[in-house]
């Protein structure tokens, strides 16, 4: 299957990469990626190990930096939409030893709002609990972080990202180690986030779920791969061409 | 002990340590969780060649020169840092350690080829300061305290050190948000629009100032300690960063005040004739708060332990 073809015009997409190219020093671990995500999809970037797809996240977020490329919000840079945008950076990215509870950290995507030093309302307290409420976390609003399981620290940060109230969601590996309960309530608050309309974007390992969560997928390693709604893009054939002779099995 | 030998004898150099232990102990809180701990370390030895360079310039064993001095060394020391692990490509931690130990072997090494043996400047000045010579000549007892004349005799260690300690607590009470946000999750913190990289300078010129401020008066003996010590013991206290700070505060004014009385009068109860240094002590007194805070601490437990 060739690379579809993209519009020119980004302009109506909520998270289009263009000519995307990062590397540490060495060879590009990602090189000349495009990516247009349809406004309201669920997608999935897929790839192997080491395919560039965290990196890929990072580097059109400005967090890593790029050798080439842009991204864009709705046809905006990236640096000017931050406050349209929820990002949700892999779990083992922070340290949970950190002196916070679990509402401490929600609070944090509450930042926009407060500011450096406007005070914290109730009304801020309760969009804070009812965030947690929506991840099944509001028993767990006082616990010191590091006290939660893996599956219930990534619903902690999934319900920051909720308190953002944004448009566009970027999760990296929401599912990675997580429990059966905790990867049920994650995909079910997405799914209720697409029906609102608002656009979700998944760095995702498990093949054999693709087609229950998302709509479209992303297939990378290192360049693109394909790209397009889960049924066109999201074949053998494709998979054999991401993957090479390392996939275990076929996807049906 | 009567005001009249309180004050001019014990009065400033007890202030002027808890002070110092203050500014050091606030920022501490950060780097720790930052896993820089070691910057204050780095600053309190490279504060050493800053003030060779700053006497070398001017001929003189003088405060400002040699402040100016340090504060030129510690910003060097700090952008160094940021340098030899952005290019060469190792660990924060790796990259302090050799920029300060070479910073304070280039130090010893100007101190040895430079004419300074006619002057007080030496190594054991930077680490252990002077605290116990900061008296104040001027005052009777407690009723100085409201005297114009007699305060105009304070040593001007102690307002440098005051004023160094109160920025930093406004520093830290200002941005104490975008601080927590993106001293736990950087990446999250940046796309919040916070510019995590001037913040995180910025903290690292705040320590700076604090450590060079501190070492004139109560050496980097003090600093080392308190970046550390009552950092790190206050983590265990609670589970909550802002109850930790306020830990931390109340550690870093025990360790300076029972630091200082021990050093004072401890050797005295012990039948000794001669106290021993104040920086030494108060150093000790805030790792024994550490080694309790580990033993005895209701938050000691860490995940996956």
């Amino acid at each position: 299957m060739l690379m579809r073809t993209e519009p020119e015009d980004v302009s109506a997409s909520p998270f289009a990469v263009r000519g995307l190219t990062v590397g540490y020093g060495g060879d590009p671990v990602v090189q000349g990626v495009d990516l247009t995500v349809p406004d309201g999809a669920m997608l999935a970037i897929i790839g192997p190990n080491g395919a560039g797809k965290s990196t890929l996240l990072k580097a059109s977020l400005g967090l890593v930096p790029r050798m080439a490329g842009t991204a864009t919000v709705f046809g905006q840079p990236v640096a000017r939409q931050r406050a349209r945008i929820a990002y949700v950076p892999q779990r083992a990215s922070v340290d949970w030893d950190f002196p916070a509870r679990a509402i401490d950290v929600v609070m944090m995507g509450l930042y926009r709002d407060l500011g450096l030093l406007r005070p914290v309302r109730a009304r801020h307290l309760d969009r804070a609990r009812d965030c947690l409420a929506r991840v099944g976390m509001e028993d767990f609003a006082s616990r010191q972080i590091g006290q939660l399981s893996g599956g219930q620290q990534q619903r902690v940060f999934l319900a920051r990202a909720l308190a953002q109230d944004a448009e566009v969601y970027l999760l990296d590996e929401p599912f990675a180690g997580v429990d059966a309960a905790t990867e049920a309530a994650i995909i079910a608050v997405l799914k209720l986030l697409r029906d609102q309309g608002r656009t979700v974007v998944c760095v995702h390992h498990d093949l054999s779920t693709v087609r229950d969560y998302f709509t479209h997928v992303f297939l990378m390693n290192r360049t693109a791969v394909a790209q397009g709604p889960v049924a066109e893009a999201f074949t053998q054939e494709t998979l054999q061409r991401a993957y090479g002779g390392r996939l275990a099995f076929a996807a049906g | 002990m009567s005001g009249e030998e309180f004050v001019p004898l014990s009065l400033v150099p007890l202030l002027i340590g808890v002070c110092a232990a203050l500014a050091s102990a606030l920022p501490g809180n950060f780097l720790i969780l930052r896993r820089q701990a070691l910057i204050g370390d780095a600053i309190s030895h490279v504060v050493l060649p800053g003030i060779v360079v700053g006497f070398l310039l001017t001929g003189r064993v003088a405060t400002w020169p040699m402040m100016l001095g340090a504060g030129g060394t510690a910003l060097v020391s700090v952008l160094l840092i940021e340098v030899v692990a952005r290019f060469g490509r190792v660990e924060p931690g790796a990259a302090m350690g050799v920029v300060f130990t070479s910073m304070f072997a280039g130090g010893v090494l100007l101190l040895e080829l430079s004419d300074t043996s006619s002057v007080h400047l030496d190594v054991q000045h930077a680490l252990y300061g002077n605290l116990e010579s900061l008296i104040w000549l001027d005052a009777f007892g407690w009723e100085s305290l409201f005297d114009p004349v007699a305060l105009a005799g304070l040593p001007p260690e102690l307002p440098r050190m005051a004023l160094v300690a109160l920025g930093i607590a406004l520093f830290i009470r200002v941005l104490w948000r975008p601080l927590m946000l993106s001293t736990f999750d950087e990446g999250f913190a940046a796309m919040a629009g916070i510019a995590t990289r001037p913040l995180s300078l910025a903290l690292m010129v705040m320590s700076a100032i604090a450590a060079v401020a501190a070492f004139d008066a109560v050496g980097s003996i003090i600093v080392i300690a308190m970046f550390i010590c009552p950092p790190a013991a206050a983590r265990m206290m609670t589970d909550s960063l802002a109850r930790q700070i306020g830990w931390s505060a109340v550690f870093a004014t025990v360790s300076a005040v029972l630091g200082y009385v021990l050093a004072g009068y401890g050797p005295l109860w012990l039948g000794r004739a001669d106290a021993v240094s104040a920086a030494g002590m108060i150093a000790v007194v805030a790792g024994v708060i550490l080694g309790l805070a580990a033993v005895f601490g209701p938050c000691r437990r860490r995940a996956g332990t």
